[in-house]
């Protein structure tokens, strides 16, 4: 078995766990972050997209409304380039007249720091022609749309930049444990490279639980028992923007009362339900109805937009069980020390949270691990621009306009979202890549109206002349791992033709076109069918003409083949019946 | 169902479902780089598009606005609307260059060039001119520009004509656009002369140029202005029955749909002015119960090209429907998308290259059908059009009124001027008896 050693071992590759590995690699210590699918994979890669101002919290939750307007602040200044500055509107709909809650908003701003402004609602109207023109009230707060993606790979940069290894598709199989029963240690886990079915032993001197929705699984490995609620909520995108601010009911927290811009598309969201495995994203109808009818609410006409896709993620709600837990640090989001808290050392979990606070999860996670290691070392994160923050906001014509001026416009592989030929490339080439959902989360491949009815076949016929489909993902030096211009077509020249060949994966047993295709297909149908109605329903007409008629996809050969992911982008998303008659 | 028809167009990108029909049709992107074709610049660009941020594509300038793309979509995309207004985006904040706010204000220039026509189409089209308005302006130097008439203008006839004009219970209202004002007026005396033949009396009300040149180059405050002056003069006539026919498809496509569609005037004047306007040829199709059958009969065969603006009228091909009734015209049609002038667009001395190779379908079918039938003249409706297909075929182009007021024996068309009236009536019985009828 392959050995490996470090200091810190991060277990998951969403927000909270890059969070971790960047800070404890900025904090001089050697890091490693294990993550058994892509980054960004889970719950940080299927939210809507917002970048709190606070403002959703500050009745219900001033601590952590004071959180999200400090992490905001921060974020601006170490994350810009992954976020847009729309702004954000809590709006008092009819629907919400009658409540003493726009005031005590007002006073819960003032209170908890989350600068907020009453406009007229004309000049609302005016920045938001298709915002309910019946609304009463409007109150302007420093809301945002942040790429979670981009956010994620942006910070999984700057720490391998700091010097931490990120290991991708890496399964936790085990925690290497010593001692016996109360008198345990967590010395490292055991993974298995899911691409080259080759295990590791990484021996650490911490591990930080990060696994998020996945924690209590990872906890259990060391006979801690964390209890975990996945609660599940659904997005449903439009086809195009319908709004270029946040827009949120000005009412108490509830379902589908937050409308996101985020890049092309608008996201609603979105719902809360216990399920009893994280994976399980199948999406209810009734959930879907909930997000059209309160849509309509915040935005007239909405039902009859055109939807163009609808996806779950799952929070982790921390279920507290035990009275040692560590409650001081925030109600938002859990640290649990289970060397005090199970008698077990060696291994932290931090989970709970939000993507806006990540940052000060991480910073909690590190300063605790770090008091164990006996290096108190002050955490750096919140004055360290990742690479990339200094091309400040992005806005939405930027890539249009980089086309544009490159003259760029025959080099698109996925024309909805502007993707060129070299982006796909160089994204595939830099960043470890098993599949080309992968590169959706680089570059927003197949993330347009078609869904990948058109890009798909173009993409794979990209990726098999470089050879680089499923490419080894830890053979990457990091100077070659950019992800500052990730989202540039201006930044991404194509050298087509002259790189063809030199990774020489044709060996690797899961490099294979067919299976690239049929796996992306199967996974952008996943989110479409659901709401296959109207205008989405004649496009997924044309997509599948395409692909059963024109390319004969059903039968491309090796459809024995599987890739690490098959099999979740083959799980069933049939809805429970009984679940929608509770909601009836 | 114009009512329907009062959407955003910017909301119709939804229906895109990338099928690149469009693309496939776009005459324009088949011949340049420089337009990557209707589905990018249209319902994908849009996506990028948000008010009050700064334009980020240059490239929706070279759209010529042929509507082609409008015509084939399965989907009812917008596609021509939405870059129309994406171009006046764009002009609103880059700012418009003198040469098209030049070329915008054709009213202008024909009413100043009007009062000493021989020294103004001297001074507009010696070569030195071309070369310097190439040169400073922009304005391509081969570009089929046109000249003032030198036998004065529409106006000027129409108050001759006045005191003899038809008087009659029927009542229809002209509208005859710049074109016809200042450079051709034998199209209105052309269109005046059939309106009468069919019994209307023909009122000419004070109006100016309809603001489609003004869209078309992104000036769309001054357009709307044009369009408000328009609606105050014809808007009366079109409340109290009228009917308010014109000649020039542009024109009347301008007034029933293309400024209020773009300009988002969708108020009840509006409307109604929308429902008074038709083409001419449109207009005469529905009443051929009151068309005089007493054609001179003319053995010739017609290529006949319909403007592009007749794909939005959506009125199918009224003037090909009228011709063909004349005793020996065959019309042959082109089925060319577009000759490439596209209203001001291949004036542009950036863009005639491309105007002249979009043309180039329509300019081999004119000559092919001259080698085939010698045709001496084809036919087209609208002026730019004809004014391009002269330059590119070197064939004599025709408006489709000039040869029915030439059937019924009304109008000479060599000369394009009316027939001393005598003639008529001697055809007139030659066709009668010769007929049978």
């Amino acid at each position: 078995m392959k050995k490996l050693s470090t200091e810190i071992v991060v277990i998951g590759g969403g927000a909270t766990g890059v969070g971790v590995v960047w800070d404890a690699a900025l904090r001089g210590f050697d890091a490693i972050l294990v993550e058994r699918r892509d980054l960004c994979h889970g719950t940080s890669g299927r939210f809507h997209g917002l970048l709190h101002s606070g403002g959703r919290y500050v009745v219900k939750d001033p601590v952590s409304a004071k959180e999200c307007i400090h992490e905001n602040r921060i974020l601006r200044r170490t994350h810009a380039h992954c976020i847009e500055d729309t702004g954000g509107f809590f709006v008092v709909t009819p629907e919400d007249e009658g409540s003493d809650y726009p005031d005590r908003f007002v006073q819960g701003c003032a209170a908890a720091g989350v600068p907020c402004q009453e406009i007229p609602v004309a000049q609302a109207l005016k920045e938001e022609p298709r915002l309910n023109p019946r609304i009463s009230r409007v109150f302007r707060v420093p809301d945002a749309s942040i790429d979670g993606f981009l956010m994620v790979h942006a910070t999984v940069q700057a720490a391998r930049e700091a010097g931490a290894r990120i290991f991708t598709y890496h399964e936790v199989t085990d925690l290497l444990i010593t001692g016996s029963e109360g008198d345990r240690r967590v010395t490292g886990v055991s993974v298995r490279d899911l691409v080259h079915g080759e295990d590791i032993a990484i021996q650490a001197d911490m591990v930080i639980n990060a696994a998020g929705a996945w924690s209590g699984k990872i906890a259990a490995m060391a006979g801690a028992r964390v209890d975990i609620v996945p609660g599940k909520g659904i997005m449903i995108a439009t086809a195009h923007r319908i709004v270029n601010s946040v827009i949120n009911r000005c009412k108490w927290p509830s379902d589908g009362d937050i409308l996101v811009p985020a890049h092309t598309v608008s996201i609603i969201g979105t719902t809360d339900t216990p399920v009893a495995d994280p994976e399980d994203l199948r999406i209810e109808e009734w959930e879907i109805r909930k997000m059209l009818e309160e849509g309509e609410k915040l935005a007239p006409g909405f039902k009859k937009t055109r939807i163009m896709r609808v996806w779950a993620g799952v929070r982790p709600l921390y279920k507290e069980t035990h009275v040692t837990d560590d409650r001081d640090i925030s109600r938002k989001f859990t640290l649990l020390d289970h060397q005090t808290r199970d008698g077990v050392a060696g291994l932290i979990t931090i989970t709970g949270g939000k993507l806006t606070t990540f940052r000060l999860m991480a910073e909690k996670a590190v300063d605790r691990a770090a008091a164990y290691l006996g290096a108190r070392r002050p955490c750096a994160t919140a004055t360290t621009p990742v690479p990339g923050a200094r091309h400040g906001y992005y806005w939405l014509g930027h890539r249009l306009k980089e086309v544009e001026e490159g003259g760029l416009q025959n080099q698109l592989i996925c024309e909805c979202e502007l993707v060129t030929r070299g982006m796909l490339e160089n994204a595939a080439r830099r960043n470890p890549t098993i599949g080309l959902d992968d590169l959706r989360r680089d570059v927003r491949l197949g993330m347009g109206p078609c869904q990948g009815g058109f890009c798909t076949y173009r993409a794979v016929g990209v990726i098999h002349e470089l050879n680089l489909g499923h490419a080894v993902t830890s053979d990457i030096e990091v100077s070659d791992w950019k992800v500052a211009d990730l989202h540039s077509p201006a930044s991404n020249p194509s050298d087509e033709g002259v790189i063809a060949g030199e990774t020489g994966n044709r060996g690797n047993a899961l490099y294979n076109p067919n299976l690239l295709l049929r796996d992306f297909l199967q996974e952008r149908w996943r989110g479409v069918v659901p709401i296959v109605w109207g205008q989405q329903l004649k496009q997924e007409q044309l997509d599948r003409l395409i692909y059963l008629d024109i390319m004969n996809g059903d039968h491309l050969p090796d459809a024995g083949l599987k890739s690490p992911l098959s099999d979740f982008y083959h799980k069933d998303m049939t809805p429970n019946d009984h679940l929608e008659e509770a909601h009836d | 169902m114009m009512i329907d028809s009062w959407l955003p167009p910017e909301t119709t990108l939804d229906q895109c479902i990338k099928c690149n029909i469009c693309v496939s049709y776009c005459p324009v992107s088949e011949v340049t780089d420089r337009f990557p074709g209707p589905k990018y610049a249209g319902p994908q660009a849009q996506r990028f598009r948000m008010a009050d941020q700064p334009s980020p594509d240059l490239s929706v300038d070279y759209c010529s606005g042929c509507r082609v793309c409008n015509e084939v979509c399965p989907n009812d995309v917008n596609i021509m609307e939405m870059n129309a207004r994406a171009r006046a985006a764009l002009a609103a904040e880059k700012g418009i260059p003198l040469r098209n706010r030049l070329l915008g204000r054709n009213e202008l220039l024909g009413k100043v060039g009007s009062y000493a026509p021989n020294l103004a189409n001297f001074a507009l089209h010696n070569p030195l001119s071309r070369i310097a308005a190439d040169a400073i302006l922009g304005i391509a130097k081969e570009a089929p520009l046109p000249r003032w008439s030198v036998t004065g203008t529409f106006g000027d006839w129409w108050e001759e004509h006045y005191p003899r004009r038809l008087i009659s219970d029927k009542k229809v209202v002209y509208f005859h656009g710049c074109a016809t004002m200042y450079y051709e007026p034998f199209i209105g005396v052309a269109a005046v002369l059939v309106l009468e033949h069919m019994g209307y009396e023909v009122i000419v009300p004070p109006q100016n140029c309809c603001g489609l040149p003004m869209l078309s180059n992104g000036e769309f405050k001054a357009a709307s202005k044009l369009y408000d002056n328009n609606l105050r003069k014809l808007g009366p006539l079109a409340a109290a029955g009228y009917d308010i026919v014109g000649a020039s498809t542009s024109c009347t496509l301008t007034l029933k749909e293309e400024a209020p569609h773009l300009l988002d005037r969708h108020g009840e004047a509006e409307q109604t002015l929308t429902h008074a306007v038709w083409d001419i040829f449109e207009w005469i199709r529905e009443r051929l119960d009151e068309l005089p059958r007493d054609f001179v009969a003319m053995e010739m065969v017609i290529p006949y090209h319909p403007p592009c603006q007749y794909r939005a009228h959506r009125a199918g091909r009224p003037a090909m429907d009228v011709l063909e009734m004349i005793p020996g015209v065959e019309v042959h049609e082109s089925h060319a998308r577009c000759c490439g002038i596209a209203g001001t667009y291949g004036y542009k001395k950036e863009k005639y290259d491309i105007a002249m190779k979009v043309g180039q379908e329509l300019f081999t079918f004119i000559l092919e059908e001259e080698e085939r039938h010698h045709t001496e003249f084809n036919a087209c409706d609208s002026e730019t059009c004809r004014w391009q297909i002269e330059h590119g075929s070197g064939q004599d182009s025709r408006h489709p009124i000039e040869i029915l007021a030439a059937a019924y024996g009304l109008y000479d068309l060599n000369a394009r001027k009316p027939m001393a009236s005598p003639a008529r009536h001697e055809r007139w019985t030659e066709v009668n008896t010769a007929g049978g009828a």
